[in-house]
């Protein structure tokens, strides 16, 4: 394979996962903007969600105040910024239409089909109560491009560069999302208990599509240390730190077998899995929750250029 | 095809009902099908077979890079029907004429025997821009230098077929052979029930087939087969990619490619891997800066000295221009006699090189119903369309080609045939050509089919795509 392929594949797979991580966080952020309370509480929340979706400051660059309709329609249909759902699916095609060959026909016509719709979008002409209705369909849209992909692709370096795409960009997000909420989390600044915070935790878990199956695995009410257990520690929970790295420690040896030599990318993603494997919550909170989902986000970066240096993505 | 874009002198012969009388044989279960479906049904498919393209990205780009510049290259569902006994005769035809135009490449590559001959001009040769020095004694394997040709043929009534050019660069087209034949099966299987038509699906087995046969003599193990493109924005990308898909081979830029130790290398996930075929779809200015234009910053440099060592294998080879230049298309007739000892089986179109005394003569007393061009013109420039033109017009030319004869040749203006097409009117008539495409190896290989272009408006001889031509499925019956 091309390093070149790898590269588009690894980015394509990443873009996907970006667009439905990013209409997951717009919808979180939507929902607490129509609770009724304070007019700074809802900029606050937006602001949260700029920060987690890694691109505040390019908003702030560009808009003065923040209000929803700006958010939105920046974090949505912005091509100006790269991480807007636009852009994620304009780069995505692009990579798509230059990997034309080594994407089965279900995958192209899936994400091209999705390109095509989005293109018809005119968001000039959208009613509010358009909103929900776009963010479901993007991720429907990437719920089916992934199972095209299951279902169809070979299972050989095609496949293993885009589960890496997939599941390193997933586990940055969910990292990004606790780091920039994690102060809620933490027992000492908070009242336990208190309605602030189950809105908050809510919103935390509603990001990730985790508010209900929390409570099947807990069998309880939330509480920030499970929270945190759960999106970090919890093999079962599929956006979760852990179930991320099995994903990509599985597809990284994979890599090494069919190619028959082992790279450094390789250590480093059984590194951050034993890390995983070793802590629990309590330990994570005494040394500092922040320091540790910054560390992680570090390595997590560290493991992707790892993967790029070591089968050529660009030369 | 630009060059007979005159009004019509005489009718055309229609493919379905030949000069009105009565409908052709081949074409009797598609004119019931017509006649038993009504126009909204056919319309309603037509939208459908559109959006099929769209979803499945069978589009060519038009140039200036946004996405949004994509199109779609109309398709016309009323399908250009060949009888079993017409596709024979056009297959002995073609097969002569790219056996004699590859000979024609390795003799004026070589001893230019023709030239000592005096069958055709020496100057019209080496002082010819499609000429390429470099490849004076290049020997590329099994002595082939267009592996794959597109023949332009135009059809003028029952028995007559003229070429009108040979593709013998890079010629296009051949995924929409395909893709045509995908949608006109998956949207009307009963009428492939009803009809014998024959397969197209093996071209891309057998062009695989053909480029393997041709990877350089000393390899072990299995050649390394790759397509090389321009990128995303050329505007036959798509079927870049397509053709390398269907062949399961990698499709590269060149970026991708690097020279080292004497041998072609693409850049993969593990490292360099050699390559022993390489199909390129770029221009020869654009294979290797060191050799063909130092200017650019394309292609691959150091590729042609590893070509030239026989340590890779492009296709079509370097300086294949020659065989299809304007100038040289008038000598195709006597190249056909010289090498293969044997009158042409496929007619050219009547030209006029104006170098010659009489056929001046003649050019200069009947100019207003030829068509006259500038041998080194293009894209219908330095031309003149006889039937068409004003009688000032006419008289500016008389002087030109007066002024330089050598420069100018003149065909008559043909009247293509017709196919019945979906327009806005209804169904209706309009131009159409067919462009084959001859693969050539260790064998020649030809599937019974090729490219039909239709011009969409009425009374217009311009297919080209980008003129607004559209394309036909075009099968070839079955005895």
């Amino acid at each position: 394979m091309l390093g070149r392929t790898a590269n588009d594949l690894f980015w394509l797979s990443r873009y996907v996962e970006r667009a439905e991580n990013m209409a997951r966080l717009i919808e979180a952020g939507y929902r607490i903007a129509l609770l009724p309370r304070v007019g700074e509480d809802g900029k606050q929340e937006w602001a949260s969600t700029l920060e987690s979706a890694g691109c505040a400051e390019q908003y702030h660059a560009r808009h003065g105040t923040l209000d929803t309709r700006s958010v939105v329609d920046f974090l949505l249909f912005d091509v100006s910024n790269p991480s807007s759902i636009h852009a994620c699916i304009d780069t995505a095609r692009r990579n798509a239409r230059a990997q034309r060959t080594a994407l089965t026909r279900e995958m192209w016509e899936s994400i091209n089909g999705s390109w095509l719709e989005f293109q018809s979008l005119r968001p000039d002409t959208l009613r509010s109560d358009a909103l929900p209705r776009i963010l479901d369909w993007i991720k429907e849209r990437s719920a089916a491009y992934r199972g095209a992909m299951l279902n169809t692709i070979l299972r050989n370096d095609t496949f293993f560069f885009s589960q890496l795409g997939t599941f390193l960009e997933r586990a940055d997000n969910t990292a990004r999302i606790l780091d920039v909420k994690y102060y809620v989390l933490l027992p000492s600044t908070t009242m336990i208990g208190s309605g602030v915070d189950n809105v908050q935790w809510e919103a935390i878990l509603r990001s990730v599509s985790a508010h209900r199956s929390y409570r099947w695995v807990y069998k309880d009410s939330y509480r920030s240390w499970r929270i945190a257990d759960y999106l970090i520690l919890n093999r079962a929970m599929p956006r979760s730190l852990r179930a991320c790295y099995s994903e990509i420690d599985k597809a990284l040896d994979d890599l090494s077998s069919l190619y028959g030599e082992q790279k450094p990318c390789l250590a480093t993603a059984k590194q951050i899995l034993s890390i995983l494997d070793k802590e629990d919550i309590d330990a994570i909170f005494q040394s500092g929750l922040h320091e540790f989902l910054l560390d992680f986000i570090a390595r997590n970066n560290r493991g992707a250029h790892e993967i790029s240096e070591a089968y050529h993505f660009s030369s | 095809m630009e060059q007979i874009r005159a009004a019509e002198l005489t009718p055309s012969f229609d493919e379905m009902n030949g000069f009105g009388q009565g409908i052709r044989e081949p074409y009797a279960a598609v004119s019931e099908w017509l006649n038993s479906t009504r126009i909204e049904e056919l319309r309603k498919k037509s939208a459908e077979a559109e959006l099929l393209f769209r979803r499945t990205g069978i589009t060519f780009a038009v140039y200036g890079d946004a996405e949004s510049a994509e199109r779609l290259i109309p398709f016309d569902m009323i399908p250009r029907i060949i009888a079993a006994a017409e596709w024979r005769r056009l297959t002995a035809g073609i097969e002569q004429r790219v056996k004699a135009l590859n000979a024609f490449m390795y003799d004026i590559y070589h001893r230019q025997e023709i030239i000592k001959a005096g069958r055709i001009p020496a100057e019209l040769v080496i002082q010819n821009s499609a000429f390429v020095p470099e490849m004076i004694g290049v020997e590329p394997a099994l002595g082939i230098y267009a592996h794959i040709i597109g023949i332009d043929l135009v059809r003028t009534s029952e028995n007559e077929f003229y070429v009108l050019e040979d593709n013998t660069r890079t010629p296009s087209g051949v995924s929409y052979m395909l893709e045509n034949r995908e949608t006109m099966m998956h949207m009307f299987p009963h009428l492939f029930a009803e009809n014998r038509v024959a397969p197209v699906e093996t071209y891309p087995d057998n062009l695989r087939k053909t480029l393997e046969s041709v990877a350089p003599e000393r390899l072990q193990s299995d050649p390394v087969i790759a397509v090389l493109t321009p990128g995303l924005y050329n505007s036959a990308y798509f079927e870049h990619a397509f053709l390398a898909d269907q062949m399961g081979v990698e499709l590269v830029e060149a970026p991708d490619l690097v020279v080292m130790d004497g041998v072609l290398n693409m850049k993969t996930t593990q490292g360099l891997t050699r390559v022993d075929v390489l199909y390129r779809r770029v221009d020869d200015d654009f294979l290797d800066p060191l050799t063909f234009n130092p200017d650019s910053v394309l292609g691959v440099p150091g590729l042609f000295d590893v070509y030239r060592a026989g340590n890779v294998t492009i296709v079509n080879a370097p300086g294949t221009g020659i065989a299809d230049d304007k100038a040289i298309y008038s000598y195709i007739p006597e190249i056909i006699e010289f090498y293969m000892g044997r009158p042409p089986i496929l007619k050219n179109v009547p030209t006029y090189n104006c170098r010659k005394p009489d056929a001046l003569r003649y050019v200069l007393d009947n100019m207003q119903e030829l068509v006259v061009k500038e041998v080194h013109g293009s894209g219908g420039y330095g031309m003149l369309v006889g039937p068409s033109a004003t009688r000032d017009e006419v008289e500016a030319f008389r002087t030109r080609v007066k002024a330089r004869p050598e420069n100018y040749i003149a065909q008559p203006t043909l009247a293509l045939s017709t196919c019945p097409t979906l327009v806005e009117e209804g169904i209706a008539p309009r131009h159409l050509d067919l462009r084959p495409f001859v693969l050539i190896g260790d064998e020649v290989r030809l599937v019974p089919g090729g490219l039909t272009r239709v011009a969409l408006r009425k009374g217009s001889l311009v297919v080209n795509s980008s003129q607004g031509g559209g394309t036909k499925d075009t099968w070839v019956l079955q005895d």
